[in-house]
């Protein structure tokens, strides 16, 4: 019988069995941020304890840094004090650190795979719920606790309960106007914000074989988001072929070697699966969320439910809550809402095919007067070659505003936030209460391509009608 | 040191319902701007406690019947989104030492877990019962008995599930894991020089 990759990595990482039957995983590579990483430093500071193996740990600074300017001392003192924090840490430490100032700064999850820090069949914690991102190189990559981060800081490994693996297949081609967004958005939509709880999720289908790697981090992405702590796509020809000469990737004489490793740790043709879910790419509408949580989504084409249209009575009560705080009405269509806010970047879409994808369609275009856009590329690097190709202009000649590297209006830790109750079209991953900033901040998520076409009308709108795709 | 053993923990209670209340929610991300867990029980639940000028919202813990509760009631999915710690710390700083919900975010579970704050799961029916009880009676007096995996008060009780090795480290004084980890150190290195990571 053959074994899933997820298997395959967990057997190779475990140490032990502890005592309370946990597995004592081994974890490769350990990302760090600003926000949850000072607490750590701190608890090993009290109990005189070392970064056990500081050449496997990565910093990067990516949640507080503002976007306009990135000039240190921030005009934010906390924000200053965080990143000093970092500073202090990371020399005490003797950790490698992307600062602002090394030109390889963004966000964690955009700076590991473009280093090569992210390879296949390791494993990767981050104290960050998106680390499932890394996942699409075949990589085990799931968020940490700030005490776990003090755990791997000291031993290079963490107490973890083994998941069951779900396969979910997509298959076939999408539809013009879909992208790898509404395709995580889509199976978030079918089984639900906490349908992934003690599960991996494997991707696969021809779907995902003919997906660019950065379309299968944004999928990998937003596993979180359904619930499961990690998701991963098996790694392939196009996982090597991105990662050769990479800083960090394994260098010429090595590297026959080291892929033929990275290619048997794939799951084997024979795994067996604890779950299996199919779908169809040609089935995969644009989907857009309504309410207040990531599985609250409907394709753009259809109305906002109503909490009579619910099944159960706790269906019914969130339905309510949400509509109450997006202010919608219920029954309405969707397309049309109005829209005061737009935003590209993040974790999620803020790489640079999603800059180059909105480009494509965004040049002689305008941002609706009533709409403030901005573009915010997910990390230094992203900015240099969106620049390089001329994609800053024609997103500012349309009317956006071109940010500096950050997580930025994702999660509003920087000045980027949402005033009162404005809504934002965002191509970010939350639409939680208060999620951007304002406490009665509204939240649409979509594919960058919708967010423009949003920031274009003024309103929440077809993409494909926008920019007269094929249907 | 040896860690306290957690078998049971008793308290009052405070019915918080919703399902999918994600840790943003428990702490909104604009107080994580700290290098410390000091002072993070302030804001735990703000957004949805307090108006924009700092007055109080109607919001359960801001009525004070319910002042003094250590135990959390909520529905299914309690705890999911971002992996921040803060809010357990928030939680825990504010007074809530235990949680029984209908369903836990994962990571979210774990990071109670190495705090010590016992999560049980409940049916949804055994909850809204709880919650009416506590209702009626602010200062019913409810027990979580991890021994014996069930919820007491008054004169009623319901059963709770908790995964074993939560419950194991809990209930057996090693909730936190550090300890156990860095004595494995040479098996560590071991795996270490097995994959050729360093």
């Amino acid at each position: 019988m053959g074994k899933t990759l997820f298997e395959k990595v967990w057997d190779s990482h475990s140490v032990a069995t502890l005592g309370n039957g946990q597995t004592q995983l081994l974890i490769d590579t350990h990302l760090i941020h600003e926000v949850t990483s000072p607490q750590a430093f701190g608890m090993l500071r009290d109990l005189g304890l070392k970064v056990a193996y500081p050449q496997r740990t990565f910093a990067t600074v990516d949640h507080i840094v503002p976007t306009d300017s990135q000039v240190s001392p921030f005009s934010d003192p906390l924000a200053e004090a965080m990143i000093q924090e970092l500073n202090k840490n990371a020399v005490e430490f003797g950790v490698t650190y992307f600062n602002l100032s090394s030109g390889k700064q963004g966000i964690v999850h955009v700076v590991g795979p473009e280093q090569g820090i992210t390879q296949p069949g390791t494993t990767i914690a981050c104290g960050d719920s998106h680390t499932a991102t890394h996942g699409a190189f075949g990589a085990i990559a799931f968020g940490i606790g700030t005490t776990q981060v003090r755990d791997v800081l000291a031993t290079q490994t963490m107490a973890l309960s083994k998941m069951k693996v779900r396969r979910i297949n997509v298959d076939g081609k999408l539809r013009a106007g879909v992208y790898a967004k509404d395709v995580i958005l889509h199976i978030i939509r079918l089984l639900g914000a906490n349908g992934g709880i003690g599960h991996a999720y494997e991707y696969g289908g021809s779907l995902f074989d003919a997906f660019s790697m950065e379309e299968r981090m944004t999928v990998c992405n937003m596993s979180i988001e359904g619930g499961a702590r990690c998701g991963y796509v098996n790694p392939d020809e196009k996982t090597f072929e991105y990662l050769k000469g990479r800083p960090y990737s394994p260098k010429s004489e090595e590297w026959d070697k080291t892929v033929a490793a990275w290619r048997a740790v794939a799951s084997d043709s024979d795994a067996v699966y604890d779950d299996v879910v199919n779908i169809k790419a040609e089935d995969v509408p644009p989907t857009v969320t309504w309410g207040v949580s990531p599985d609250q989504a409907i394709a753009v084409t259809e109305n906002v439910p109503t909490s009579e249209s619910a099944t159960s009575e706790a269906q019914r009560v969130s339905i309510k809550e949400a509509l109450d705080y997006m202010k919608f009405p219920g029954g309405q269509p969707i397309k049309g809402t109005k829209v005061d806010v737009a935003f590209i970047g993040s974790c999620t879409n803020g790489r640079l095919s999603d800059f180059r994808e909105v480009a494509h369609y965004l040049k002689g275009k305008h941002v609706a007067s009533s709409v403030k856009a901005i573009a915010v590329p997910g990390s230094q690097i992203v900015d240099v070659m969106a620049r390089q190709e001329g994609l800053d202009k024609i997103f500012t000649d349309a009317g956006f505003e071109w940010r500096g590297a950050g997580c930025s209006m994702c999660l509003a830790m920087n000045p980027d936030k949402l005033v009162g109750d404005q809504l934002c079209a965002s191509s970010s991953n939350r639409n939680f209460k208060g999620r951007q900033g304002s406490p009665t901040g509204r939240t649409v998520l979509m594919s960058p391509l919708m967010v423009a076409a949003a920031a274009i009308t003024g309103s929440v709108a077809d993409a494909r009608e926008v920019f007269d795709l094929s249907v | 040191m040896a860690l306290a053993k957690v078998t049971h923990f008793t308290g009052l209670g405070v019915y918080v319902p919703g399902s999918d209340i994600d840790t943003d929610r428990i702490i909104p991300a604009r107080f994580m701007k700290c290098v410390t867990f000091d002072g993070l029980g302030e804001f735990l639940f703000y957004d949805v406690r307090k108006n924009e000028d700092g007055s109080d919202k109607a919001h359960p813990l801001n009525d004070t019947r319910f002042k003094g509760a250590t135990i959390l009631l909520s529905g299914t999915n309690f705890g999911c989104g971002s992996s921040r710690e803060h809010a357990p710390q928030a939680l825990y700083r504010y007074g809530i030492k235990a949680v029984i919900a209908e369903s836990f975010a994962e990571i979210f579970f774990g990071n109670c877990t190495t705090l010590s704050m016992p999560c049980v799961v409940a049916t949804g029916d055994d909850i809204r019962a709880l919650a009416s009880a506590v209702e009626a009676d602010p200062q019913l007096e409810i027990k979580i008995d991890l021994e014996k995996l069930r919820v007491f008060y008054g004169d009623k009780n319901f059963t709770v599930f908790m995964p074993e090795t939560a419950r194991e480290a809990l209930t057996t004084g090693n909730w936190d894991p550090i300890a156990e980890l860095l004595e494995n150190k040479d098996a560590v290195d071991k795996t270490i020089r097995a994959l050729g990571v360093v």
